[in-house]
């Protein structure tokens, strides 16, 4: 369980951060005050939408350390034998790095508001995203093609239900993006897509960095890298 | 949709909206079934867990029956008995308790407690209501499926779960997991509002530190939650794997009943600790929101600050951060690492301290009062009893060495019903009978409030104290019949059947309860705008029932923190925390 | 006025019942009697505590119950007692966990000396193995399990020929004898309860658990199975034979004939 708890310590370290700056030590029966008496303590002045995702990306940051803790305590016992590995990740993971890359793009295009190429940059990272699902498809079908199929042994397992969730989260965010795309089609002003792309630019960024840490959990370098370290300490 | 959304506000909300931003609802349909407005949503939330509750307090007194009177009622087999265990606690525990505290209380109270119009995110809030409810009809259609629901007990731990010597292993246990699965994906969108209402639609002068304890009890549980949830969501996602697709998570090779079965190579204990990385969060869960409320009852009916109110906030948030590190408390006779128990150990009874400071401030509150012995306050004190109880309680299973002969047994059972089931159920009722006349305009009925109060809690407590002896003879939880044990004397079938007899007169005391609430909706004494003379903000709403967003044209700002009672120099006994300052002739030296 | 009184009442009423009632622990047997005073420093502390504060409660409720005309104290906070109370329930806390702690250690180690006695769970059944002259028991691997090798031995480990398996029948042990007990399950979790000797642990397929103990008692005890295990869970029931050396010595000796006796019919 120690990635979990690791996860946590940062989420609790941030949270603690923010709190920290909340004057938490602080008499309120002597406070008495009116508005604009605590600069920095009222409501942020950023967008609720924006927070609601960072808390969103913790939730789901905090499903995936689940999974990998689960994955590493599985992956103690004698038993275990990693799926071999799969060089096809690596073309299928750039396929998420130009999607992410076309997301930045569209943030630009909104910034100086040239609607056709926040269009085309929207299309674009949608594309890019539906082919890396299909790539990630493929990869698994591959694997069952050499008759390493779900049940039959626990690497497999986590290797199918960890591709199968973080997929379904790229295709929730297929969702919110192709709500974006639509709405590029209703509206002259690129002013008011702002949010809705870098909502979306935040969310596929955060997917990608996840995607790169199951990938190295996946390709065993997660567990030469823990091994580095518990080296360097010793 | 949202006809226009909240955060286009972009930071402080504006004194005053035009009417458009009130996106007020067209239709019958829009304003009372999907609606958006949390107050709606709350009293959704809180009508079906309670409608849940009432069916899972029938399941508790057929089990009670059988244990009391055993095969007296043949229809009450070891099947049955199991699947009313299991669904009796499932349903408590999740879809009343978090429902009720979070979904119901927390929609209800947190806009106006902060001084919002409403949720930051109605949509999600109003798809979050429904997918409780969704989650709650597949729940309920295990009982019509073949084979009924699952008996695996509410840790549905595997192996068992998913085999064939546990009743519901066909059909039961499947519907679960999914109602499970969307229930968690629901409740995190009621959550993120939850969250990110309090963090950033606060009204003007509204500083964390002077929200009521209330707000920083459902709002550290909901952010506790939004992280706990994922554990059962993950442990629940790889069962239905193992069941549905045979994998092998927490599956090791198996011999049942002389057959070898496909699995190989999981692991049982795998499936506990993620079960308990949420489940222990969840008594937090529930018993956070529980201390605020009880927390703001007893200084409003003793018209007194909270006592330590800055203590209050720091163990709130302590106990929610050590709440995720204990976890493992679950299961020192689980057959895991045995050098963990040191350090669960401690890790547990640490986190006695913040909880034991909340319990002096409470009594501290009282010391010098001026107490009125409302319902609300006799449920408050009630708590108190219940809750200091089953939390010394909790001090014998989170000692590593002696929850060896005392887990798994009735003991277990007693402690949890007293500090996770009866006390914070006391503080619901508290709550709603506080907070009826806000969202009705009605006072509950005294007469009946007073019958309803003292036959549930001196009840409840002749239940459960009596309870914990059974379990240190060693009558192990989870039997459907003590049947015959050579250790246990006959007089404790005496025992148990009391007990028996006293569930049966407390479950009909809710009858009264739900009457009342029922009763007084039309027929109750018409209560005002504040008749307890609160000092927070949700009393000071310009209408009662507040109208869909909250507060008319102005929203309100806040000067003070929430509890400003029996000020001296103050011209009454308390003073709303909207109360511009200059109207107080009071001077800073003496305070 | 009456929920002072109650309050008291609850007070009074709940030490009655714990002095008076009938209800308590059977006799212990084995030597876990450190729990068991553990247990009683537990029940004087909170005890203690909860009277206290539910006392002062009601003292509070009742002295400072609402007058008309009446103002309550102002006092926001008060530091210094909020900082004793918190000191005083630290030590209160350190003095319970500490002898806790101190036998848990006692408790996960087991001594040198203590001879291995495997029990096996299964829907709904408890079996034992007791190693034979070698003093060890041969490997088990649940693969192997089949209808006349129904705990899965490891047929050729040579540490193995000469255990003695009991199933559906007493476990006996020696008096005075430390004892680690291992467990597994073929199927799912089960608990080894033997109220008496205070221990318990949870038998996990896929893994062997352990504890240890040294029956101080003679007698015959019943073993309950403590987690939940299907519908046959009330019913899974065994016992426990505790004996002296004499009596042990030709029970095991017996156990060896029988088995001798099964053998050549095995073989053939």
């Amino acid at each position: 369980m120690s990635s979990i708890i690791l996860f946590l310590v940062v989420i609790g370290t941030i949270g603690a951060w923010w709190l920290s700056k909340q004057r938490l030590m602080a008499k309120p029966w002597l406070e008495e005050g009116i508005h604009g008496g605590f600069p920095g303590l009222e409501s942020s002045p950023v967008p609720a939408s924006k927070i609601g995702l960072g808390i969103f990306l913790a939730v789901v940051g905090a499903l995936f350390a689940l999974l990998i803790s689960a994955y590493s305590m599985r992956m103690q016992m004698s038993d275990w034998r990693p799926v071999p590995n799969q060089t096809m990740l690596w073309p299928v993971t750039g396929l998420l790095v130009m999607s992410g890359a076309a997301l930045e793009w569209a943030k630009v295009a909104a910034r100086t508001r040239d609607l056709e190429a926040l269009k085309a940059a929207l299309v674009a990272a949608g594309l890019f995203a539906l082919a890396f699902l299909a790539g990630q498809l493929l990869v698994l079908r591959r694997l069952t093609e050499v008759g390493l199929v779900l049940t039959n042994n626990p690497a497999n397992s986590f290797f199918f239900l960890i591709i199968g969730l973080h997929g379904l989260h790229i295709l929730g965010g297929l969702v919110a993006l192709g709500r974006t795309i639509y709405k590029t089609h209703r509206t002259r002003d690129p002013d008011r897509l702002r949010l809705s792309v870098s909502l979306c630019a935040t969310y596929w960024h955060f997917l990608l960095a996840v995607w790169l840490v199951l990938f190295a959990l996946l390709t065993g370098w997660a567990e030469d890298f823990v091994a580095i370290c518990r080296q360097l300490l010793t | 949709m949202v006809d226009v959304p909240l955060d286009t506000f972009g930071g402080l909300p504006p004194p005053e909206v035009p009417d458009v931003d009130l996106y007020h609802p067209k239709s019958w349909v829009t304003k009372y079934v999907f609606s958006q407005d949390a107050k709606v949503i709350a009293i959704q939330y809180s009508a079906t867990a309670m409608s849940i509750g009432l069916l899972a307090l029938v399941l508790s007194w057929l089990m009670r029956l059988q244990l009391g009177f055993p095969s007296i009622f043949s229809f009450i087999d070891a099947t049955a008995y199991y699947q009313f265990v299991t669904m009796h606690g499932m349903m408590m525990v999740v879809y009343v308790l978090t429902a009720l505290f979070l979904g119901g209380f927390g929609n209800y109270l947190i806009p106006l407690m902060v001084g919002a119009r409403d949720m930051v995110f109605p949509y999600a809030n109003m798809l979050s209501y429904w997918l409780y409810l969704l989650a709650v009809v597949i729940l309920l259609a295990s009982f019509f499926v073949p084979g009924g629901p699952t008996g695996a007990g509410w840790t549905l731990y595997p192996p068992q779960a998913i085999l064939s010597g546990t009743p519901g292993r066909d059909w039961g246990i499947m519907l679960m997991l999914i109602s499970l699965i969307i229930f968690i994906i629901g409740f995190t969108m009621g959550g993120l509002n939850y969250v990110v209402t309090v963090l950033q639609a606060r009204a003007r002068g509204m500083t964390l530190m002077r929200m009521p304890l209330t707000v920083w009890g459902i709002f550290t549980a909901s952010f506790m939650a939004l992280l706990a949830f994922p554990a059962l969501l993950v442990g629940a996602v790889m069962m239905l794997f193992d069941r549905l697709l045979g994998t092998s998570f927490f599956m090791p090779s198996l011999v049942e009943m002389g057959e070898h079965l496909s699995y190989g190579g999981g692991s049982p204990i795998l499936f506990q600790h993620l079960f308990w990385f949420f489940g222990h969060p969840e008594v937090y869960i529930v018993a956070l929101p529980a201390f605020g409320i009880v927390s703001d009852l007893i200084s409003v009916h003793a018209r007194k600050n909270i006592f330590g109110y800055r203590m209050m906030v720091w163990a709130i948030l302590a106990i929610g951060a050590l709440s995720f590190v204990v976890w493992a408390h679950h299961m020192y006779v689980s057959g895991m690492n045995p050098y963990f128990g040191f350090f669960f150990a401690t890790s547990t009874l640490i986190i006695a301290v913040p909880t034991a400071i909340k319990i002096y401030n409470w009594v501290l509150t009282l010391w010098r009062g001026n107490i009125r012995l409302t319902l609300p306050m006799l449920f408050a004190l009630a708590f108190i009893v219940t809750f200091i109880n089953g939390g010394l309680t909790g001090l014998f299973l989170g000692n590593v060495v002696v929850d060896v002969p005392l887990s798994d047994t009735m003991f277990v059972v007693a402690h949890f019903h007293m500090v996770m089931g009866v006390a914070p159920v006391l503080a619901i009722f508290g709550a709603i009978y506080h907070w009826y006349p806000k969202v009705t305009g009605r006072m509950l009925d005294e007469t009946l409030g007073r019958i309803h109060f003292w036959i549930t809690f001196l009840g409840a407590y002749l239940i459960f104290f009596p309870m914990h002896y059974l379990g240190l003879m060693g009558v192990p939880r989870r039997y459907h019949e003590m049947g015959e044990m050579a250790f246990v004397p006959q007089s404790a079938q005496t025992l148990n059947a009391f007990i028996t007899v006293m569930a049966l007169i407390v479950g009909t005391a809710q009858m009264v309860f739900f009457f009342n609430v029922v009763w007084s909706y039309f027929k109750g004494k018409p209560a005002g705008h504040n008749p307890w003379e609160a000092a927070s903000l949700e009393w000071q709403t310009p209408e009662t029932p507040p109208p869909h967003g909250n507060w008319g044209r102005e929203l309100p700002v806040v000067y003070r923190w929430a509890y400003d009672y029996s000020v001296p120099g103050a011209a009454s006994d308390f003073v709303p925390q909207n109360q511009p300052v200059a109207s107080r002739p009071a001077s800073d030296e003496d305070r | 006025m009456a929920i002072a009184l109650a309050l008291v009442l609850v007070v009074i009423g709940s030490i009655l019942f714990h002095l008076f009632s009938p209800w308590w622990w059977t006799p212990i047997a084995s030597n876990w009697r450190y729990i068991d005073d553990t247990i009683i420093v537990t029940f004087w502390i909170t005890g203690a505590v909860f009277a206290a504060v539910v006392l002062f409660m009601a003292y509070c409720v009742f002295r400072f119950r609402h007058h008309p005309g009446r103002r309550a104290a102002y006092e926001p906070e008060n530091k210094k007692l909020e900082t004793w109370l918190t000191v005083i329930t630290t030590i209160g806390v350190a003095a319970l966990l500490a002898p806790g702690l101190f036998v848990w250690n006692q408790f996960i180690t087991v001594p040198e000396d203590a001879t291995d006695v495997e029990v096996v769970g299964q829907q709904w059944q408890w079996s034992f193995r007791l190693p034979g002259a070698d003093r060890r028991l041969g490997k088990s691997d649940i693969r192997a399990i089949s209808a006349d090798n129904p705990l899965g031995l490891v047929t050729d480990d040579p540490a193995g020929t000469d255990d003695i398996v009991i199933q559906g029948g007493e476990l006996h042990l020696p008096l005075d004898k430390p004892v680690k007990v291992l467990l597994r399950s073929t199927d799912v979790v089960h608990d080894f309860f033997v109220p008496e000797f205070r221990a318990k642990m949870d038998l996990v397929p896929g893994q062997i658990s352990y504890f240890w103990l040294v029956p101080t008692r003679t007698g015959t005890f019943e073993i309950l199975c403590a987690e939940l295990c299907g519908i046959g869970h009330a019913l899974m029931r065994g016992s426990v034979v505790v004996e002296n050396e004499a009596d042990h010595q030709a029970w095991l000796q017996e156990q060896s004939r029988l088995k001798l006796a099964r053998l050549p019919a095995a073989q053939e």
